[in-house]
């Protein structure tokens, strides 16, 4: 454990039975679609995205795109950012044009992410459906925006963190929740 | 990494900064390729050119970069406006500064303006070519440029041919490219040779001199007729034999696989012939390209304001 005082939500086990939940209700809901794709947000909704679609490849179901978006020139306080961040980019080299999209990221919180990701993604085509798939959704919405698939609900004061980490990118596999006045361990 | 006001030169900045533009470049171009080439970053700010001396390529570079980011371009003409009733640089600045203009960009012949401007204004203020000063946004295109073409830049050869002495562009990217860990050699006549040639750099005095020393890449800087009050070399065609990139060194630069770097635009036939445009390892089209990807780049990173107290 990172620190003494966040606890636990999932371990790399009870994350990978999330993700291949999420891809199970994914594949059902687009038995009928033709065109899938999965888009990942930067930086972590881009390793639950490459999971899900790895996950979907072993079931029965359509085959599927994927893309990552950076939201950065899209966020809403990019003025105020003491610090700017380095520009992964967006990586979306399928159609978007009648797509159906599934926006990944690792929490759904605020819902300003996901509004960003939103308007990049009509900036590269008009997709027939969006929906939105996380791994973790927490209170605090400050969008009306809700997932479409959800792994677990945490219950989360506003005094606390969410953090999801990956091991494609962390090194390791976890969820737990940490007083957002930490530092990321 | 933290947001600067200004761009001034290429010698202020850090090695983290300069990593930060360069690499913020390369999404930036790869949005050229989408079918909208727009993202929202600069919604709502003003971007103004501000240029005293005549540039086509720059400014318009400038503006496409303002326009991808949704930044709006106030039109300010430098000729037709109070500036030719004698009007001094710090009352247009005080006058930009009334209208709220958050970006400027600067191209003056007399070097430190920009750093003149930048402290009299909150707005950001980007140095597009100063006298014989700096061209920063020149230097890092040049670099995106030479880095996006060869894998590794450390330890690569670059030589800087012509108008070395008159030349911002020369004293900006040699300077970046040294930084980067690149070699610079300047090949000039004896006459456009700057005094004060650092010691990383090294002299080169004939082209047979330049083949020796085995460079990647040749640099041609323009010649720069109106920058000379009196004539540095007898004549153009002269000055094309003797120091230009004729047909017969081009059929060499290809034998040998080097590239070509020129910062536009082109005298053809003085520091250069006609075909070196059609030369398959000619960067000059890239060039221009990621101008613009640098200068998104560099928009982006400035924030008017940043650092001045409230």
């Amino acid at each position: 454990m990172p620190e003494t005082s966040s606890r636990p939500l999932l371990d790399p086990a009870e994350m990978a039975s999330c993700i291949e939940r999420l891809a199970k209700e994914i594949c059902e809901s687009h038995r009928g679609s033709k065109q899938l794709a999965l888009v990942g947000v930067h930086k972590r909704g881009v390793p639950l995205a490459q999971r899900i679609a790895a996950a979907m490849k072993a079931m029965p179901c359509a085959e599927v795109q994927l893309g990552t978006i950076d939201i950065t020139q899209y966020r809403d306080d990019l003025k105020q950012m003491k610090s700017l961040p380095k520009l992964e980019g967006s990586d979306i080299a399928f159609d978007v044009n009648d797509t159906h999209v599934v926006i990944c990221d690792e929490v759904l919180y605020t819902g300003r992410t996901v509004r960003a990701a939103l308007d990049e993604l009509l900036d590269h085509g008009r997709p027939a459906r969006v929906q939105l798939a996380v791994l973790v959704e927490r209170p605090g919405r400050e969008f009306p925006i809700q997932p479409d698939y959800v792994g677990i609900h945490a219950e989360a004061s506003t005094e606390e963190r969410v953090c999801v980490r990956f091991a494609e990118v962390d090194g390791r596999d976890q969820v737990y929740i940490q007083p957002s006045n930490l530092k990321d361990a | 990494m933290t947001p600067r006001k200004d761009l001034l030169d290429i010698a202020s900045l850090t090695d983290e900064e300069i990593q930060f533009v360069l690499d913020n470049a390369v999404p930036f171009k790869d949005l050229f390729k989408r079918s909208v080439k727009k993202v929202p970053t600069l919604k709502g700010q003003t971007v103004l050119p501000l240029f005293y001396e005549a540039s086509t390529r720059t400014r318009s570079s400038f503006e496409v970069a303002a326009t991808r980011l949704s930044a709006d371009i106030i039109q300010f003409d430098v000729d037709s406006s109070s500036v030719t009733k004698g009007e001094s640089v710090l009352d247009t600045v005080e006058t930009l500064e009334a209208m709220k203009v958050d970006y400027i960009v600067v191209r003056h012949k007399q070097s430190g303006i920009p750093n003149l401007i930048a402290r009299n204004t909150r707005a950001s203020v980007i140095n597009a070519g100063d006298g014989f000063h700096a061209h920063p946004t020149q230097a890092l295109l040049d670099a995106f440029t030479i880095k996006e073409t060869v894998s590794s830049v450390i330890g690569r050869k670059v030589v800087i041919v012509g108008d070395i002495k008159h030349s911002r562009v020369a004293r900006s990217t040699s300077l970046i490219l040294r930084r980067l860990g690149m070699k610079v050699a300047y090949l000039a006549p004896g006459s456009l040779m700057p005094r004060d040639v650092p010691d990383e750099v090294k002299v080169l005095n004939t082209w047979d001199e330049l083949w020796a020393w085995q460079p990647e890449i040749i640099y041609l800087l323009r010649v720069q007729m109106e920058r000379q009050r009196e004539p540095f070399f007898p004549s153009v065609s002269e000055y094309h034999k003797v120091y230009g990139m004729t047909d017969d060194r081009l059929a060499r630069a290809r034998a040998e696989g080097l590239y070509v770097m020129h910062p536009g635009p082109v005298n053809r036939g003085v520091e250069l012939t006609d075909n070196v445009m059609t030369y398959e390892r000619s960067l000059i089209n890239q060039q221009v390209e990621n101008g613009i990807a640098v200068r998104m780049s560099v928009l982006y990173w400035l924030r008017p304001g940043a650092g001045v107290e409230a």
